[in-house]
């Protein structure tokens, strides 16, 4: 806030401008610490708040009271004192023996520090969603599409949603609300899902406005009129060089198709962990998640002290959850630097222990409802594309594979998938999945693929010219 | 697993897999000892420059007996391995430089390799438009190229496998000792005996030789690299610098992959690199300033592999002090292309053979006694050939 304390070099760098970024990066300022939140987007509040600033009172409301909330957190961090940087890209973290050395860059200058703390709030991705198809033009994520709503209000009438998942229903309500006609919702959520996943975690049933919400929205689509399909078992988009419709197969085996110009594809949000594992940190195959998950303590304390991880990123748990992640994961730092006594910070994060329990019984129940099916994880069809960047094919990846090259980082050497721009976000569980399924082995047990600085890409002349801080006075 | 072979090669890049893939072809029964995966290190992950150009002339007859091997990789491995061939710059941005490769292309024609030149600013114009004005000529090669490392490499493994050679990886050497005419090797897997040990275990071929009895310094780098994403047609050529460390190539996707040497950490207990960005940011500006045009080029990935790297850095090809040791370890980042010679040559060793090139200058003993010894060890190391010969047959292990 002050400018003494925007010329001190940070103490605290938030890494995601989401929940738990900003609840972590208000917290640490509140208590007087120099904080630095650092965020790609050009306004705080992360996927699910993304652009709650600047939207319209009647926009906010069609998206819903959990995306309303975001004012709340948004104001807070205004008034903090933490010093938030839009429009600015992470590229490298590594852990010191405390604290760590960070990279960023603003699209023009790059600049690396080191810090006694870092908080990463990086949140989810989807999870990639390879089936025939998926790269034509007009093919997009489910999140995708939603972004293109929350933050130009822009909506693609006619089009098909096909997946599994709470955002998929959320978005097509987002839609509905705003009056925008959907052509068909393609459901791939296992037949019986539900009830299974409720008679395996009854704990959730504790919850019913959870459960009360995920209805609403399904009786929103039904109240529409959509056509809505459930129990796909095969997609495949259908078009030659961008989509004209999208064709499912039901349990009979027999393919119907829709026309469309609109895909809209979504099975879930999986933790994005390439910095965290660029970074080297311990990580672990989530079973139920499907996917990697930082090691961390239940303060969010990853094994390199003074480098934590919270929210979404740190395994799905929700904005709720991530939230009070994030603030516990303050009050630890605020001990790590000296500002808190361990003693204070057991009691200051007692209630958001709290919350973060609660919302961790709900979580098995969601984790099983929606469970994304290996059909659409492991794509059957030797043609699908399964790396976008280098277009690599599944075939080419099973040839690879039977050949011996039994792990992510000898398939990527190997056929190059994973070594595009995307630096393998849209492939790696993809690759991960396709091996653990064709050698049997339990996918915990293969090497993650490895990731490098840059996490994202930057140019030749911002890593060429990058500033050395010991601190990081002056963004 | 209780293994018995006529040879163990330690290490499975891409040298191991080379003179595995030549021993097997003779008729041995190999095995390949691979700690971690084949071509998880140094060979998987370098440049795959398959250069001649710019050689320390002791490494140059290897370097052209192995250009022979790469005119037909496909021939020796049944795999193209990626290998374009190009031509190869390395451009001089100074008077002081060109003249220094005047002197240099000199010097090789007296030994009679006529493969390199030297082009001054007119033809370098021609070849690379988009060098930067202030690059007045260049050390020139036409017929130097690239290929792709871990392919090559794998390519390398599999041909060996098909010739009878059997590769371990997750095998790590322990404990090694004489037995009777031959070795004992303890591995994660179980015990190893071979009548020999090749030692090529690049970064970590200086622990395995003092083990054997021979004193190598060697020194763990991890030369670095980082690639763009594809541009539009930049550079037909790989392209060094005579006066900093620089190697670029555009390969065929349109991707700039830029190296040169400049290196990160190497940790070889854990077989992790870490990059040094501020080596990164160094040849990243080298890059800029002989293309001025990759300034906006994006990089999507920067890496790291761990090499092995001895005082003068040349390679370590030659017997070792004990019985039935062959070292061919610590190419000090520039063993990639020689590797299809230096697995011929290994296997002259083993066999007792003399090889065909002069290997003195890499004797395994030149950094621990007086350089006048280098020429009687070489002359004495043939003359057991027909004892190891005998051994082989003695002990059933030969086919």
């Amino acid at each position: 806030m002050s400018a003494a304390r925007d010329a001190q070099a940070p103490e605290a760098i938030i890494v995601g401008a989401g929940p738990a970024g900003m609840a972590a990066a208000s917290i640490l300022a509140e208590a007087g610490a120099a904080v630095l939140l650092l965020d790609e987007n050009p306004a705080p509040g992360g996927q699910i708040w993304r652009g709650v600033d600047a939207a319209t009172a009647v926009h906010r409301s069609r998206l819903g009271a959990d995306y309303a909330a975001g004012r709340r957190a948004t104001r807070r961090l205004a008034a903090s004192g933490a010093r938030h940087l839009p429009g600015t890209t992470v590229w490298q973290l590594s852990p010191l023996v405390t604290g760590a050395e960070i990279g960023w860059t603003d699209g023009q200058r790059a600049r690396l520090a080191t810090v006694p703390v870092v908080i990463l709030a990086t949140g989810a991705q989807e999870r990639p969603f390879p089936i025939a198809g998926w790269t034509l033009p007009g093919v997009m994520s489910v999140g995708g599409a939603q972004t293109l709503l929350k933050s130009s209000s822009l909506a693609a009438e006619g089009a098909v949603f096909a997946g599994t998942g709470p955002l998929l229903y959320l978005v097509v309500a987002q839609y509905l609300a705003a009056g925008v006609p959907v052509a068909a919702v393609l459901e791939t959520t296992a037949p019986g899902a539900l009830g299974r996943a409720a008679w395996s975690a009854p704990a959730a049933l504790r919850r019913p406005a959870l459960l009360a919400k995920g209805l609403q929205w399904i009786a929103a689509i039904r109240r529409a009129g959509v056509r809505h399909i459930r129990g796909v078992r095969g997609l495949r988009v259908l078009g030659e060089t961008a989509a004209t419709g999208i064709a499912w197969r039901m349990g009979d085996g027999r393919w119907r198709e829709i026309a469309t110009e609109h895909v809209f594809l979504h099975q879930g949000v999986v933790p994005s962990v390439n910095l965290s594992m660029a970074a080297g940190l311990a990580h672990r195959w989530c079973p139920q998640q499907l996917a990697w998950v930082p090691r961390t303590d239940a303060w969010g304390q990853t094994g390199s002290p003074g480098l934590f991880v919270a929210g979404d990123g740190a395994g799905i748990a929700g904005w709720q959850a991530a939230e009070a992640r994030g603030a516990v994961a303050a009050q630890a730092a605020l001990v790590r630097l000296g500002r808190l006594s361990p003693v204070q910070a057991r009691l200051r994060a007692a209630p958001d222990r709290r919350r973060i329990a609660a919302e961790g019984r709900l979580r098995p129940f969601l984790d099983a409802w929606f469970r994304p099916a290996e059909a659409f994880r492991v794509p059957e069809d030797p043609e699908t594309v399964v790396c976008r960047c280098e277009e690599i094919t599944a075939g080419a990846l099973r040839a690879a594979i039977a050949q011996g090259l039994a792990g992510p980082n000898q398939l990527k050497s190997f056929t190059r998938a994973g070594m595009g721009p995307c630096q393998a976000r849209s492939c790696a569980l993809t690759l991960h999945e396709t091996i653990a399924h064709q050698t049997g082995r339990p996918a915990g047990q293969i090497e993650p693929l490895r990731f490098r600085p840059p996490v994202k890409p930057l140019s030749i002349s911002e890593l060429a010219d990058m500033t050395f801080d010991d601190g990081a006075g002056h963004g | 697993m209780a293994e018995t072979a006529d040879i163990a090669v330690v290490g499975g890049g891409i040298h191991g897999c080379s003179a595995a893939l030549h021993l097997a072809a003779r008729g041995y029964r190999v095995v390949v000892l691979e700690k971690d995966r084949v071509g998880a290190h140094a060979s998987g992950v370098n440049a795959g420059g398959v250069r001649r150009l710019g050689r320390a002339t002791a490494e140059v007859p290897l370097a052209v007996a192995a250009a022979a091997y790469w005119q037909d990789i496909r021939g020796l491995v049944d795999d193209a391995c990626g290998h374009r061939v190009s031509r190869y710059l390395k451009v001089a941005r100074s008077e002081a430089e060109l003249s220094a490769a005047e002197r240099r292309v000199a010097v090789l024609r007296q030994q009679g390799f006529t493969h390199e030149g030297v082009i001054g600013p007119e033809e370098l114009r021609r070849l690379l438009p988009a060098a930067a004005p202030d690059c007045i000529g260049a050390l020139h090669v036409e017929g130097d190229g690239y290929a792709n490392p871990f392919r090559t490499t794998a390519a390398f493994r599999r041909r060996a496998e098909r010739l009878g050679a059997r590769v371990c990886e997750g095998t790590a050497v322990g404990a090694v000792r004489r037995e009777g005419s031959g070795w004992r090797l303890e591995t994660a897997r179980g015990e190893v005996t071979a009548a020999e040990i090749v030692n090529t275990a690049g970064a970590w071929g200086g622990a395995l030789a003092a083990r054997l009895g021979d004193r190598v310094p060697l020194e763990a780098h991890a030369p670095m690299l980082a690639v763009t994403a594809p541009l539009t047609p930049l550079v037909d050529a790989v392209v060094g610098s005579l006066g900093a460390a620089l190697s670029l190539k555009q390969l065929p996707n349109g991707a700039v992959l830029i190296g040169g040497g400049v290196r990160g950490r190497a940790e070889l207990a854990s077989g992790r690199t870490t990059l040094d960005l501020r080596g990164l940011a160094q040849f990243l500006a080298t890059a800029r300033a002989v293309f001025p045009a990759l300034a906006q080029a994006r990089i999507v990935r920067s890496w790291a592999g761990i090499e092995g790297y001895t005082p003068d850095h040349l390679p370590v090809i030659g017997r070792g002090t004990a019985e039935g040791v062959v070292h061919a370890f610590g190419f000090s980042a520039h063993g990639f292309q020689l590797a299809p010679a230096v697995g011929a040559m290994v296997a002259d060793l083993v066999e007792g053979r003399t090889p065909a090139l002069d290997l003195a200058e890499f004797a395994p003993g030149r950094f621990s006694e007086p350089s006048g010894l280098r020429t009687s060890r070489r002359a004495g190391a043939g003359s057991s050939r027909a004892a190891r010969q005998a051994r082989f047959r003695g002990s059933g292990w030969s086919r």
